[in-house]
C-alpha cells in the first residue's frame, strides 16, 4: 500500500501547480473567463508546452500518461486555480479517438495545444443517461464502411464548446445501436450556439442538421461508458482541488475575521462545521482515489467506483461551498471574493456527467446487477 | 383545538385575491413566479397599487395609514400575495423604518416621513451593517458629532440593500464612546443627496447589483433627523428586530415556491419519466414538503401565542432558521431538478441565480448561527 503519487507525477503536480500560481492568478482568470471566447488559446498553448495535455493520453496516443492518477494530478491543479480552458472535453474527445484507433493526426495536434476538442453525449432530453439519444445517424453514402455519416439531433450543455475544432458526437444508429462520431465544427450543418456558465467560461448547445460526420465506433455504449469514467475521474479530483481551497480560504478567515472582541473560529458552532467540512473532502478524496484506481479494472468494479465517487463529490461539493459561504457571510457572497467562484465551480462540478441521485441510483442497479 | 379560518376570514381572502386578480400586473407576477429581478420602477408601481387601496403598511396602526387587520388576517394577506405571485413589499419603509417612527418618532417626524413611505415620495434604504460589525452590530463605528444644530457623520455602511435606488438611509451612528457600546449608539435618518455620501455597487456571487457601500465623509445631518432619544437607537434596532414576525418564516412564500419546484420538476425527465416520479427526486421534495406543512402550524402558533404581533425573541429565531433553510432547500431541489441545464449563466427562470442568492437568506437579518445561540440562552438559562 502507498497513498503518494509517483515521482514523475508528483514533479508534473508541482511544476504545473507552480505555473498556475504565477500565471493565472485569480485576476488573469475572471479576464480570462470573463472575455469574448471564454478561453485563451494562448494559455492553453503554454500548458501544452508544459506537457499537461500529453500526460492525458498514453503513449500509444502520443502522450505519456493517460492513467487514472495522470487525470487526477492534472486536474486537481486545475481545480485549486479555476482553470477555464477547455480540459474536459479535449481529454474525453481525445480518449474517444485514441481508443478508437482515429485521426491520430488530431490527436496529436491535440497535445500540442493547437486544437481543442468538445465532447457531445448530452442532449435536451437525456438527463445524463448516455443511452437516452434522438439524434440520428444517416449514412452519407451507400456503403457505411467508409466512415461518412450524416448527423441531425441536438447536444446541449457541452462546456467549452466554441474553442473546439472538433466534437466527438454520439448518436442512433439505425433503432437499436448507437454510434460515437467525429464531426467538425462550423461547418454546414454543425451549429454552435454558445452562452456563458455559471461558474465561468463558456458552454454551448451543438445543432445537427444532416452535418456531416466520420463513424469511430458502431458499438458506442461500452466506449461511452469507460470515457465518461475518465470525465469523472477528471471531475472528482478537479471537486478535489477546488474544495481544497474552499476549505483553506474559509480556515483562513475563521482565524482572522474577529466579531465580539474575538476570532469567530473560537466559536464552537463553526470550528464543529469546518470540521464536517474538512472531513468530507478527506472522504471525497479517498472516493476519487478509489476512482482512478479503477478506472484500468474490469467494468463493473470500474464503473461502480466512479459512480460511488461522482455521487460522494456532488455531495460533498454542495456541503462544502454552502458552508464555506455560510461560514464567511456578506463577504461569502460576494463576486470580489474568489470563494465565491470557487463555491459555484464546487456546485456546477455536481451538475456534469451525472449528478448525485443520478449516481447513487446507478450505483444501486450496478450493485444489483454486479 | 381548531385549524379553519373563521367565515369572515374567508370571506377577507376572497377580496383579497379578487383585488389581486383586478389589480395585479401580470407582468410584475411573471417576473415573481420565474425568479426575475423587479427594476425599481416595477416596485414603486406595485406600491403604488397596494397603497391605493390601504394595504401597502398592513402592520401599522389604522390611524397612520395601516389596516388595523387581525394577526389571521395579515396571514391570509400574505397567503394570497404569494400564490398570485405578487412581488413583496420593499421592507425598509413600511415594515422597518415605519414602526419604529410610529413608536419612538416625535409627532413632526410622523407627520413628514410617513405619508411619504406610503405615496412612494422616498425610498429608504438600511444603513446598519459596517465592515467590521456585522453579527456583532454593536461595534459599529459610523460615528456622528453634534456640531450646533447639525451632526457631522463619518464612516462606512455595507451590504446596503438597493442603496442604489435610495433617496434616504436609516443609519446606526455611534454617539458615545462610554459606557457599553450598545448605550451609545442613535438612530438617524439621512438625505442620500447630501454632499460627502459617496455609494459605491457591490456585485454578489449571481453576477447582480443588489447590494452596496455606502461612504460618509463629513456629512451633515440635522438634529430633527435624530429619531428618539441619542444614544437610544440600540432600543429602536432592536424593536425592529422583534417587530412583525408574520412573514419572517415566509412560509407563504414557500408554499407557492414549492409548487412552482412541482411545475418544474414535473417538465424534467429522467429515464422518460417526470422527475416527480423519480424516488429519489420524489423523496427530496416530500421531505420539503411535510417539513413546510409542519412550519405552516408552527408559524401560526407562535404568531397566534405572541398575540400582537411581537413574538418572544427565541420563538421568532425558531421560525427565522427552520423558515430560511425550508426557503433555501427549495431553491437548491430547482437547481438539481435542473440537471445539466442548471449550468448555463442564464437558466431557465434564473433558477441557478436564485439558489445563489438565497445563500443570503440564513445570513443576513441575524445569521442563522446568531439565533441558535439566541434559542440556546433561552433553553439553558445558564
Ligand atoms: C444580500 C445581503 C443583503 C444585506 N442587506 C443589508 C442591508 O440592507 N442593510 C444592512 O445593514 N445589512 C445588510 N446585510 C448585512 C447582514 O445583516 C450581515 O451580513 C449579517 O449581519 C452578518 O454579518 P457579516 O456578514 O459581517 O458576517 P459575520 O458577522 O462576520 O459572520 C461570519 C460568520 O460567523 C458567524 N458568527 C458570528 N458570530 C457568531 C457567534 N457568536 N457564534 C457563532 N457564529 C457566529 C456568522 O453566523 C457567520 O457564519 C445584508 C447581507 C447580505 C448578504
Amino acid at each position: 500500500m502507498n497513498f503518494t503519487h509517483s515521482e514523475d507525477r508528483q514533479m508534473l503536480a508541482d511544476t504545473f501547480g507552480r505555473h498556475l500560481d504565477q500565471q493565472y492568478t485569480i485576476d488573469v482568470r475572471h479576464r480570462i473567463s470573463g472575455s469574448p471566447e471564454g478561453w485563451s488559446r494562448e494559455r492553453w498553448l503554454g500548458m501544452a508546452d508544459l506537457g499537461i495535455i500529453g500526460a492525458l493520453f498514453d503513449e500509444r496516443s502520443g502522450g505519456y500518461g493517460g492513467s487514472g492518477f495522470d487525470l487526477a494530478v492534472v486536474f486537481e491543479q486545475l481545480g485549486r486555480s479555476l482553470v477555464v480552458e477547455p480540459f474536459l472535453g479535449s481529454l474525453m474527445a481525445g480518449q474517444a479517438l485514441a481508443k478508437a484507433g482515429c485521426r491520430s493526426d488530431l490527436l496529436a495536434q491535440l497535445i500540442a495545444g493547437e486544437t481543442a476538442l468538445a465532447f457531445a453525449s448530452e442532449e435536451p432530453q437525456s438527463r445524463y443517461d448516455l443511452a437516452s439519444l434522438t439524434t440520428q445517424a444517416q449514412p452519407a453514402q451507400a456503403q457505411h464502411d467508409h466512415g461518412t455519416w450524416t448527423l441531425s439531433g441536438r447536444k446541449s450543455v457541452i462546456p467549452q464548446l466554441e474553442a473546439a475544432s472538433h466534437a466527438v458526437v454520439s448518436a442512433r444508429l439505425g433503432k437499436d445501436s448507437a454510434g460515437l462520431f467525429l464531426v467538425e465544427l462550423g461547418k454546414p450543418g454543425a451549429v454552435v450556439s454558445g452562452y456563458k456558465m455559471v461558474d465561468g467560461g463558456r458552454g454551448g448547445d451543438l445543432t445537427l442538421d444532416r452535418a456531416s460526420a466520420t463513424l469511430l465506433t458502431d458499438n458506442a455504449l461500452p466506449l461511452l461508458e469507460e470515457i465518461t469514467a475518465a470525465g469523472i475521474v477528471a471531475l472528482s479530483w478537479e471537486a478535489v482541488g477546488v474544495m481544497d481551497v474552499l476549505k483553506k480560504s474559509t480556515l483562513d478567515y475563521l482565524r482572522t475575521r474577529k466579531q465580539f472582541g474575538i476570532p469567530i473560529g473560537k466559536f464552537q458552532a463553526l470550528q464543529h462545521r469546518i470540521v464536517n467540512v474538512a472531513i468530507e473532502i478527506e472522504q471525497a478524496r479517498s472516493a476519487a482515489i478509489n476512482a482512478a484506481a479503477a478506472l484500468a479494472g474490469p467494468r463493473a468494479a470500474r464503473e461502480r467506483a466512479v459512480s460511488a465517487a461522482k455521487y460522494t463529490v456532488g455531495r460533498a461539493g454542495t456541503i462544502a461551498a454552502e458552508e464555506s459561504i455560510q461560514m464567511h457571510g456578506g463577504i461569502g457572497m460576494s463576486w470580489e471574493l474568489p470563494l465565491s467562484h470557487y463555491a459555484k465551480r464546487a456546485l456546477m462540478i455536481g451538475h456534469q456527467l451525472g449528478d448525485e441521485d443520478h449516481h447513487l441510483s446507478r450505483f444501486i442497479s450496478l450493485a444489483v446487477t454486479g | 383545538m381548531d385549524l379553519t379560518f373563521t367565515p369572515a376570514e374567508e370571506a377577507f381572502r376572497a377580496e383579497v385575491r379578487a383585488f389581486l386578480e383586478q389589480n395585479l400586473p401580470s407582468m410584475l407576477a411573471e417576473k415573481i413566479r420565474t425568479a426575475q429581478r423587479l427594476s425599481k420602477s416595477d416596485h414603486e408601481q406595485w406600491h403604488a397599487i397596494l397603497n391605493q387601496r390601504g394595504w401597502l403598511a398592513v402592520h401599522w396602526p389604522v390611524e397612520h395609514g395601516g389596516t388595523g387587520w387581525s394577526i389571521e388576517q395579515s396571514y391570509i394577506f400574505e397567503d394570497e400575495l404569494s400564490r398570485a405571485h405578487a412581488p413583496g413589499v420593499v421592507a425598509f419603509g413600511p415594515s422597518m423604518l415605519g414602526p419604529v417612527l410610529i413608536k419612538y418618532g416625535s409627532e413632526a417626524q410622523k407627520r413628514y416621513w410617513l405619508p411619504r413611505i406610503l405615496d412612494g415620495s422616498d425610498w429608504w434604504c438600511q444603513g446598519y451593517s459596517e465592515p467590521g460589525a456585522g453579527s456583532d452590530l454593536a461595534s459599529l463605528k459610523t460615528s456622528a458629532v453634534r456640531d450646533g444644530d447639525h451632526y457631522i457623520v463619518n464612516g462606512q455602511k455595507t451590504w446596503t440593500t438597493l442603496g442604489q435606488h435610495a433617496n434616504m438611509i436609516f443609519c446606526l451612528v455611534r454617539t458615545s464612546s462610554e459606557g457599553r457600546k450598545q448605550e451609545g449608539i442613535s438612530f438617524l435618518l439621512i438625505d442620500m443627496k447630501t454632499p460627502g455620501i459617496e455609494v459605491r455597487p457591490i456585485i454578489l456571487l449571481d453576477g447582480e447589483h443588489e447590494v452596496n457601500e455606502i461612504f460618509f465623509t463629513n456629512v451633515k445631518v440635522p438634529v430633527e433627523n435624530l429619531v428618539g432619544t441619542e444614544n437610544k437607537g440600540w432600543t429602536y434596532a432592536k424593536y425592529l428586530l422583534t417587530y412583525e414576525r408574520t412573514g419572517i418564516a415566509g412560509v407563504s412564500r414557500s408554499i407557492a415556491a414549492l409548487k412552482e419546484l412541482r411545475r418544474i420538476a414535473q417538465a424534467q425527465l429522467r429515464n422518460g419519466k417526470p422527475l416527480t416520479e423519480d424516488p429519489l427526486f420524489a423523496a427530496r421534495m416530500a421531505r420539503v414538503d411535510i417539513d413546510l406543512r409542519n412550519m405552516v402550524t408552527t408559524n401560526l402558533r407562535v404568531l397566534l401565542a405572541s398575540g400582537d404581533g411581537a413574538a418572544p425573541l427565541e420563538m421568532g429565531a425558531m421560525l427565522k432558521i427552520r423558515g430560511t433553510e425550508i426557503r433555501q432547500e427549495i431553491t437548491r431541489l430547482a437547481r438539481i431538478a435542473l440537471g445539466p441545464q442548471a449550468q448555463p449563466f442564464c437558466t431557465p427562470e434564473g433558477i441557478t441565480a436564485q439558489y445563489l442568492n438565497y445563500r443570503k437568506l440564513s445570513i443576513f437579518g441575524g445569521s442563522n448561527e446568531v439565533q441558535r445561540e439566541i434559542i440556546s440562552k433561552s433553553l439553558l438559562e445558564m
